[in-house]
């Protein structure tokens, strides 16, 4: 099939392309499924980050 | 190959370009929202677009383009098993099941990097000491790897040295990694990603359509599997779209154990402990960005390593009805309906005679398969008449086994010269992006992991910065000077696979108990980190034949073998992977079932939401 022979040469080539396929498929259907939401722990933990590339 | 390009002042032009918009994207980042950090500091969300493609190409090197993509072009087809583990472990496995509890724990314990990651959920300074030396002393093997990489295209392409490569790279590097680059600003990331797409959707194509499409192009490569050069063929390389010989016990099975455990495996399993790629999950605003990342991520991941890893082996079949007209004296006839056939390699003397092409690796004649093209009567340099065969090889001859030097010369053969610009554009972009990210870990491991531990400096940041940058400097010095001392082989994906081993080995057990399992404790960790990286250190060095015999210690220990398991085939072959990590995973099985679990305030305190 496609001139390769090898079974396993094959399944690494479409299976390649298929994990590609399940991805977007996976993030359609999960768009919106998680909750997006932004804490106050989460903004101390970025303040922190921003200081220490801002000093760098 | 002979045939060079030059610098031409258009492509200097380009390339300046390219620089200076990359430079004003990043001004632009610097006066407002640039990084991850910020998006989260503000409240908003970055585009999963701009998220997946920084992630990608940070991801992805010059190391996978060039150094994996010359590594197929050797071995062959196989070596797309790692393009499915790169994305269904390095995008899927990684965004779905590991984005999200990494988040959720950095935030919780206040942790910036991996290794700080580490020590907090297990209550250790030594845990994170030991984890930031390890990330601080070997990322400049994977940074001098990147480099490497882009230096041997530069010189390819623009046919000047490669130390002036090296010194080039280099100095766009630091200029682009010093002053800004470390604030991975998104969106020059972003554009760096960019294009890095185009310019490997036009590769694919551009070679798909030059060798009369998919099918015939595969077709033709499967027709070469005779022309595979002999020293491959006994290590068990069975042509280019078939997997190598599978087996134990003999030198014939050596090549499997090479591709799947050290370059497969290694690199495939290896992503998900690598620090720098960790930190980004921490920077994500959500766990809704990260399944929107997923499908991008995916896509781009498939063509920075699909195509590389399809064209660097079908350049195999390129340079077969394309190279350079090669002449030689029969040896054997190969497939005489195919025309192939294994000459030695002749050059003609000024004098007209013919006289024997000598391998500086054997001291002997070299010996090519071609694809015959004329056969004709010719008189050697003493005299005698043979039979002259003239004709045209793979890939793998034309760059004398390097390779390294597979995807470079490809490109500066096969392709427009506008495109080798284009590409070194591509390969410059996956560099910057990658290393800015490499040294930006290694300024936070020395700083933040090792020296404010050791030296228990708390809440004072100013000495700790100079230390990062002082660490930055240092580890751009040493992956030059990597870079420039070694270029043996497929260097580039050796250091990589080395590199990701280590890491896979070392960190994954702890980091996977860390998230998933209370019952994980300290002394468990630290057991599983020293066993992963003790065990991988003795494999390099005394074991797997190809390193341990570059290091020398086991030539010193054993009167001259390559390996302490020399004769035991198939040994000497195995990357410390496949013995190192179930090591590290039994230690820190055993050594939690039998230390007192850890503080239950602590996991709380980790894990909140499983104690509501």
């Amino acid at each position: 099939m496609i001139g390769i022979d090898d079974p396993y040469v094959l399944f690494a080539y479409f299976g390649t392309i298929l994990v590609a396929i399940v991805s977007v498929i996976y993030g359609l259907v999960r768009r919106n499924a998680a909750l997006d939401l932004v804490t106050e722990e989460d903004r101390h933990w970025a303040r922190e980050a921003q200081e220490v590339e801002d000093g760098l | 190959m002979t045939d060079v390009s030059s610098v031409g002042w258009v492509d200097i032009l380009v390339i300046l370009a390219y620089l200076l918009t990359t430079a004003y994207l990043g001004w632009l980042g610097y006066r407002g929202t640039r990084s991850a950090a910020d998006f989260l500091v503000g409240g908003r969300s970055a585009h999963p677009i701009i998220m997946a493609v920084s992630y990608g190409a940070t991801f992805i090197s010059t190391a996978a383009i060039v150094g994996f993509g010359g590594v197929a072009g050797l071995f062959g087809m196989s070596l797309l098993w790692l393009t499915f583990l790169n994305i269904a472990v390095g995008i899927f496995i990684a965004f779905v099941f590991f984005g999200e509890p990494t988040r959720r724990l950095g935030h919780h314990l206040g942790a910036h990097t991996f290794p700080e990651l580490l020590g907090l959920r297990y209550q250790s300074r030594g845990i994170q000491i030991f984890a930031g030396a390890l990330v601080f002393l070997l990322m400049p093997l994977y940074s001098a790897a990147v480099m490497t990489g882009g230096s041997i295209f530069a010189a390819t392409q623009f046919g000047i040295d490669f130390e002036v490569a090296l010194l080039m790279f280099a100095i766009i590097t630091a200029a682009y990694v010093i002053p800004g680059g470390l604030k991975a600003v998104m969106y020059t990331d972003t554009l760096q990603g960019f294009v890095m797409v185009f310019a490997m959707i036009f590769l694919l194509v551009f070679t798909y359509s030059s060798l009369g499409g998919i099918t015939e192009a595969h077709q033709s490569l499967t027709d070469m599997a005779d022309m595979v050069p002999a020293p491959l063929q006994q290590m068990g390389h069975q042509g280019w779209t078939a997997m190598p010989a599978f087996g134990w016990g003999a030198k014939s099975y050596d090549l499997w154990w090479i591709v799947i455990t050290s370059i497969i495996l290694g690199v495939g399993i290896g992503v998900l402990a690598q620090p720098q790629l960790i930190v980004r999950f921490m920077t994500v605003r959500s766990r809704r960005e990260l399944d929107r990342a997923v499908p991008i991520g995916a896509v781009f991941i498939m063509l920075m390593t699909g195509t590389p890893f399809l064209v660097g082996s079908l350049s195999n079949v390129w340079m077969a009805q394309n190279g350079p007209l090669l002449h030689g004296k029969l040896v054997q006839e190969l497939n005489t309906d195919k025309g192939h056939a294994l000459v030695e390699l002749m050059s003609q003397t000024d004098s007209g005679g013919w006289t024997p092409v000598i391998s500086p690796k054997t001291q002997a004649p070299a010996q090519v398969p071609l694809v015959v093209t004329e056969r004709d009567t010719a008189t050697d340099a003493q005299g005698q008449g043979f039979d002259l065969i003239t004709g045209r090889s793979t890939a793998v001859t034309y760059v004398k086994g390097q390779a390294d030097k597979i995807i470079p010369t490809f490109i500066s053969s096969a392709l427009p010269h506008w495109f080798g610009v284009v590409f070194l554009l591509a390969l410059l972009a996956a560099a910057m992006s990658t290393m800015s990210s490499q040294f930006h870990t290694i300024g936070t491991a020395a700083g933040r992991d090792l020296y404010e531990r050791i030296r228990h400096k708390g809440e004072t940041h100013e000495p700790n910065l100079l230390v990062m940058r002082l660490a930055i400097v240092l580890g751009l010095m040493i992956a030059v000077t990597i870079s420039y001392t070694v270029r043996q082989e497929y260097v580039i994906a050796r250091f990589t696979a080395i590199f990701f081993g280590l890491c896979a080995a070392s960190f994954l057990p702890a980091y996977i108990g860390g998230l998933f399992f209370r019952r994980v404790t300290r002394a468990g960790a630290f057991a599983s980190m020293i066993v992963g990286a003790g065990v991988s250190m003795f494999w390099l060095l005394l074991v797997k034949a190809k390193e341990a015999s570059a290091i020398g210690l086991v030539q010193i220990l054993t009167d001259g073998k390559s390996s302490i398991l020399q004769d035991h085939p198939n040994w000497p072959s195995v990357d410390p992977i496949v013995v190192a990590l179930p090591a590290a995973l039994v230690t820190l099985i055993l050594v939690s079932a039998v230390t007192r679990p850890p503080n239950a305030e602590h996991l709380r305190r980790c894990f909140p939401e499983r104690a509501s």
